[in-house]
């Protein structure tokens, strides 16, 4: 039997064929929500809790309320001895798993809570103040990491009078900082925007500097033979070489960067979208909480993309590579 | 006289050339140089040992030798790309060091910037040069076209077949004007007829342009067809074997890959690169160990 090479879905580094590969992206979204909806709406799957619809004759059982299975099975074995009304209820998950169709009514309903309090921020606040803070982070961290890097990936000099230091304080985790951020910073944003420029630069200038370093040596040499001296060596051979591993380099960090977003957060007065997840679990609105921790990862899905696009264009000089 | 022609016989004509050629002036001198590496492991490698030699202006000079003799490494010590250990340079009767323009070079693999287009890699060096970005231009425009690829002007690297790439390659390090041409191995890695079309192309800018060439090959019939004379290494350590000068007649053309002199001269290079083996045990070892690999029953039992 003659089979099209693309037609295989696990040839060894080849490329899957278009519509193959639109049907695998689609089903990584969807495995993991066809296993969440699963152990949502089939009750046999999972279901520890029983949700009490008629209390019956047990004194503490009240409607609405969520027992352990084996709590309500105990109690209704009890009064079936002593001929009493037996309670009734329908198995349910926990609180802190709500189903699918919840989570997605909070995506609308989360925006539209009013606060609780006057001093409290609206969820799309709380977004923008996150954002706020992941930007100057990052755009911060990027101003020195990215020249210091590249620095220590063409001269050796500069590796080695940044690299050891480096190398050590990145290992000291960003968030131990958080105390004396604030003591020097304040509680507003500039400790929480400190946490990232922390977790973010020291990575960041390892990470570039190993990128400038892999540039193929033979470009400098060519370079030089026909004339290159120092100062064009670095601008017009090594950056540009290295300008779209960089770009990669930099979407990858911008990840980490949203990592340490949480911690940062935590850190002073609560804030952002942090605050809100932490203040929603606190109500036990777990829906939301969902909601927001899904945001962020539709936030930063949307934003790689994006950048990946912005990456394509600006760099159409490269082979073609699907990354 | 019916005795068989040697590499050494060289008809009055070529005679003639290769003493107007002496003539020319100097413009490269290589004297006494060396170079030993530092392995790893504490020890020294000698690449290269004691080379002399010189070439002449507008000369086209071919080196071959076995893999590993150093060829490389003569051309980046000559390029600046590596120190020499002992010995010096002479460019035009000046000491060179470090990388420069007068001295181009064509590397094996693709060296082409791949964020530039073919002109903008071209223009590369006229640029270091300190010359305007429109003299840089027109000059750039002018050699692409002269290697025949003005259609991809401002195609990107990764557009181009290998053969295009080194084209480019050669007319980026022409720009600059060298004095001398340093090619190592430019076409290792293209299809023969690719190969065949590519020695045509640089033949014809050789002979149209004052350039000095100085191209490493391990194709001996490459090495005839372009080469005024052969400079022949020998490995372990990197010396000068012997340098031949080619008695088949300018121009070439590729008629003449079977002619008695080129013949004699792929003969006795032969004999210098591999030599006879002396060691008759040697030989006996060095076969394949075969067992009949094919099912008894097999449809094809045999090839023949
Ligand atoms: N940077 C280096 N450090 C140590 N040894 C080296 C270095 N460069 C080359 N050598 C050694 O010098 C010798 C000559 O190498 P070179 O690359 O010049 O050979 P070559 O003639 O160009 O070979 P080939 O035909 O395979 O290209 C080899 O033995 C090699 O191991
Ligand atoms: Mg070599």
């Amino acid at each position: 039997m003659l089979s099209l090479p693309t037609n295989n879905l696990f040839a060894v580094r080849k490329e899957l064929a278009p519509r193959s590969r639109l049907m695998v992206t689609i089903m990584s979204f969807l495995l993991p929500i066809t296993l969440w909806c699963l152990v949502s709406y089939v009750p046999f799957l999972w279901h520890p809790k029983v949700e009490i619809t008629a209390p019956g004759d047990v004194g503490y059982f009240r409607e609405g309320m969520l027992v352990d299975r084996e709590v309500f099975d105990a109690e209704k074995e009890k009064l079936s001895l002593t001929q009493g009304i037996l309670p009734e209820g329908n198995r349910a998950n926990p609180v802190y798993l709500p189903a699918p169709h919840k989570v997605v009514e909070a995506f609308y309903t989360s925006f539209t809570t009013e606060p609780r309090r006057r001093s409290e921020k609206w969820l799309h606040e709380s977004l923008w103040d996150s954002i706020q803070v992941i930007f100057w982070g990052f755009l911060i961290s990027s101003l020195f990491g990215v020249p210091l890097g590249i620095l220590a990936g063409t001269y050796d000099f500069f590796s080695r009078l940044f690299e050891p230091f480096i190398e050590f304080f990145r290992y000291l985790p960003a968030p131990a900082f958080g105390a004396l951020a604030v003591a020097i910073l304040g509680i507003h944003h500039a400790p929480k925007i400190a946490i990232i420029v922390i977790g973010t630069f020291f990575q960041q200038v390892l990470v570039i500097a190993n990128t400038t370093r892999k540039l193929d040596k033979s470009l400098l040499e060519a370079a030089q033979t026909l004339g290159a001296k120092k100062r064009s060596l670095l601008f017009r051979v090594v950056i540009p070489g290295v300008l779209p591993d960089l770009y990669r380099d930099m979407r990858i960090l911008l990840g980490w960067a949203w990592t340490y977003l949480i911690v940062a957060e935590l850190i002073g007065t609560s804030s952002g979208i942090t605050w809100f997840i932490t203040q929603q679990a606190r109500y036990k609105n777990f829906d939301n909480v969902f909601a927001a921790i899904i945001m962020i990862g539709i936030i930063g899905l949307v934003v790689d993309l994006l950048l990946a696009y912005f990456g394509r264009r600006l760099f159409s000089w490269q082979k073609s590579s699907n990354s | 006289m019916n005795k068989e022609i040697t590499y050494l016989d060289q008809s009055d004509t070529v005679k003639d050339r290769f003493t107007r050629l002496k003539k020319r002036p100097v413009t490269l001198n290589v004297k006494g140089l060396g170079k030993t590496f530092a392995t790893p492991q504490g020890g020294q490698v000698t690449a290269l040992k004691n080379i002399d030699f010189t070439v002449h202006r507008r000369e086209f000079v071919c080196v071959i030798g076995p893999s590993g003799c150093g060829k490389s490494t003569l051309i980046r010590i000559l390029a600046g790309l590596e120190t020499p250990s002992t010995g010096e340079i002479l460019l035009n009767g000046e000491p060179v060091s470090g990388p420069c323009p007068d001295r181009g070079m064509v590397f094996q693999g693709y060296t082409l910037f791949p964020w530039l287009t073919v002109k903008r890699n071209v223009m590369f060096g006229l640029l270091e040069s300190g010359r305007s970005k429109v003299t840089a231009e027109e000059e750039a425009l002018q050699w692409i076209d002269l290697v025949g690829l003005s259609q991809f002007a401002e195609s990107y690297p990764h557009q181009l077949s290998g053969g295009m790439k080194q084209r480019v390659a050669i007319a980026r390090a022409l720009a600059n004007q060298p004095k001398i041409l340093l090619m190592d191995e430019p076409y290792g890695a293209l299809d023969a007829q690719t190969r065949a079309k590519m020695q045509q192309y640089l033949m014809e800018i050789w002979q149209n342009i004052d350039i000095t060439v100085l191209f490493i090959t391990h194709d001996l019939d490459e090495a005839i067809y372009l080469a005024d004379r052969i400079l022949v290494l020998k490995a372990n350590p990197g010396e000068v074997n012997e340098l031949i000068e080619v008695p088949v007649p300018q121009p070439r053309s590729p008629d003449q890959f079977l002619s008695p002199e080129f013949l004699a001269t792929k003969k006795r290079l032969e004999e210098l690169i591999h030599p006879p083996e002396k060691n008759e045990e040697k030989i006996e070892t060095d076969q394949l160990n075969m067992v009949r690999m094919v099912s008894v029953n097999d449809e094809v039992q045999s090839v023949f």
